[in-house]
């Protein structure tokens, strides 16, 4: 079997945009997990799935001095509303969690190469695999394959360290055709990593041909999918996350190791990624 | 109205007092359509070396209250892909472009300057002293008077460009960094650089960053900065850029008045990407408010 060539992550965004967007809802979703609809039409009308928007998340002051960068959950084209989920983590998201409807935020987008979807349909499914809050941006991601190719070609794997960690269940399940999910602890779905059940997929003959691989979660995760899909010959794109300062590329704080033919370099995952090839990824 | 604001650094004209910091800003590509290049005093690019550097591992950043430390090493493309691709995109935009130089070597510097130095489209170098100095147990050039004047001097030789070393405040005496400077035919100083410091997790018990050093920048350093900026331009006759974390107008006017006569903007770049647009609408609307009939009226008045 021999892979389809790479699609390749899609194209940064022509124009990034410093918007005021107006707060429309802010909830908590889950324990320490909230969902945060901005106005942001401008933004929306550019973003693809996989991209980021760095987030100002303090309204004044310089503590802390630093935006955030959060995957954008789903843009909604109509109506210029684009949703972030977020783990309330540290000091960033703990402003962010303040901010009421009404508020403006400032916020930078879209930003960075996200998930490369084909422009045109080659039969092969989408296996879509999120951990923990990585499921945030496959949400977006999951609604455009839909769209494009429809929900009978997209399967998602998800998994949690336990049952209550497992987020946003419902709009995955209307949106994909198969949805399942893994627990360290067994206490939902299948008991063990998400590679064990893609193994599942793959060997059972769920899927109707060898699949594109769109991933996003911590980075062991990202580590032991990118190796299955290796083994395997399958496309497979990964989102990572670095600590970073500007978000447009100038500062050069984010990157990762890189492939550069038999040695390495370092590329910023602002602007180079946050979506890479799996295969062009050195895991540390 | 924009001539009220025009100054000249080492016979460089800027349209304003306003520029980039070097190492927060690319080399302008990066936030276009964010700021109007053409607003802007001068770019100061990404320190710019004479073959590509890798730098440091990450992590490469840790965040500090009100502040930042950075311990990127530096990376860039190199010497070559600044004059290929990188000068020829800037040479669009009405803004004076300033080089800064890094190297491990004396002779790396000292080359750098000399490849730059008929190029069309650089109004100045800015020399970065505070690389390691591979051949002297990696020390800072800019800490040690001696280095710093072989360094500055071997540059003056290479180029006949506007030169401007850029001071590292990790010195017990930066008036005296100033002076050797001076001596060696700097025609301008820009001051500060970042301050060396560290951050540990106490959860991991490690050091936040790969580099366990790293550079302290933003609105924490402002005071050191500025004080540093008001000795060393009581005490040179050359004029002097003034930065450290300045992030609004107001920050801004206080390197003024303590006597630098243009200010870099870095940081902020990364808080706000219309820093620079602000303080530059905020420096005219001070100069209404106060009835100054130009900027360089208030360079160094502080009572």
């Amino acid at each position: 079997m021999t892979a389809s060539p790479s699609t390749g992550t899609c194209t940064q965004s022509a124009e990034i945009l410093q918007a005021k967007c107006r707060v429309l809802e802010h909830l908590e979703r889950a324990p320490g997990i909230r969902r945060l609809a901005l106005d942001a039409p401008r933004i929306v009308s550019q973003a693809e799935p996989g991209q980021f928007v760095h987030v100002l998340c303090t309204p004044s002051g310089y503590d802390p001095l630093l935006r955030r960068p959060f995957s954008i959950h789903y843009a909604d084209r109509d109506t210029g509303k684009m949703v972030l989920v977020y783990e309330v983590r540290g000091r960033g998201t703990k402003a962010l969690a303040e901010r009421r409807p009404g508020e403006v935020i400032d916020v930078l987008g879209p930003l960075g190469r996200g998930f490369g979807i084909p422009e045109t349909d080659d039969g092969r499914p989408f296996l879509l695999i999120g951990g923990g809050i990585g499921v945030v941006p496959l949400y977006f991601t999951a609604r455009t394959l839909e769209a494009r190719f429809g929900a009978d070609r997209v399967t998602f794997i998800t998994g949690a360290r336990t049952a209550s960690l497992i987020l946003c269940q419902p709009e995955f399940e209307k949106h994909c055709r198969d949805y399942h999910v893994c627990t360290d602890d067994g206490s939902a779905g299948f008991h063990g990593f998400v590679t064990g059940r893609m193994c599942q997929c793959l060997d059972a003959g769920e899927m109707c041909a060898p699949p594109i691989i769109y991933a996003c979660g911590p980075t062991p995760m990202l580590k032991a999918v990118s190796k299955l899909a290796k083994e395997r010959n399958l496309d497979c794109q990964v989102s990572v996350e670095a600590k970073m300062a500007c978000g447009v590329g100038a500062c050069l704080s984010c990157v990762i190791k890189v492939r550069d033919g038999d040695s390495f370099k370092y590329v910023r995952s602002c602007h180079e990624g946050p979506v890479f090839d799996a295969g062009e990824v050195i895991w540390e | 109205m924009a001539s009220r604001l025009s100054t000249t650094i080492a016979g460089i004209e800027l349209k304003n007092p306003v520029m980039v910091a070097s190492g927060t800003f690319g080399y302008g590509k990066e936030y276009q359509g964010l700021v109007d290049l053409n607003r802007l005093g001068g770019i100061v690019t990404k320190g710019t070396s004479l073959e590509p550097w890798l730098g440091n591992a990450p992590d490469r950043i840790a965040e500090t209250p009100s502040g930042m430390l950075n311990a990127i090493g530096l990376q860039n493309d190199g010497i070559d892909s600044l004059l290929a691709d990188k000068l020829p995109w800037l040479r669009q935009f009405d803004t004076a472009v300033i080089i800064n130089v890094v190297g491990k070597t004396v002779e790396e510097y000292a080359e750098v300057a000399r490849r730059l130095n008929d190029v069309e489209g650089i109004a100045g170098l800015e020399i970065n002293v505070s690389c390691p100095n591979v051949k002297h147990g990696g020390i800072a050039f800019g800490t040690d008077c001696e280095l710093l004047g072989t360094v500055i001097s071997a540059v003056r030789e290479a180029t006949t460009l506007p030169l401007i070393p850029k001071l590292s405040p990790n010195v017990t005496d930066i008036v005296r960094m100033a002076k050797v400077c001076v001596d060696c035919g700097a025609d301008a100083l820009s001051l500060i650089n970042t301050l060396l410091g560290t951050s540990i997790d106490p959860e991991t018990r490690r050091f936040r960053l790969a580099n366990i050093t790293g550079g302290l920048s933003g609105p924490a350093i402002k005071p050191v900065a500025l004080r540093m900026v008001w000795q060393v331009a009581q005490a040179v006759d050359v004029p002097v850029i003034g930065m450290g974390g300045i992030m609004t107008a107001d920050d801004a006017l206080e390197f003024l008045l303590a006597g630098a006569t243009a200010i870099q903007v870095g940081t902020a770049n990364f808080v706000n990407p219309s820093a620079t647009m602000e303080i530059i609408d905020g420096l005219e609307a001070y100069l209404d408010r106060h009835g100054v009939g130009h900027i360089s009226e208030i360079v160094g008045t502080v009572r």
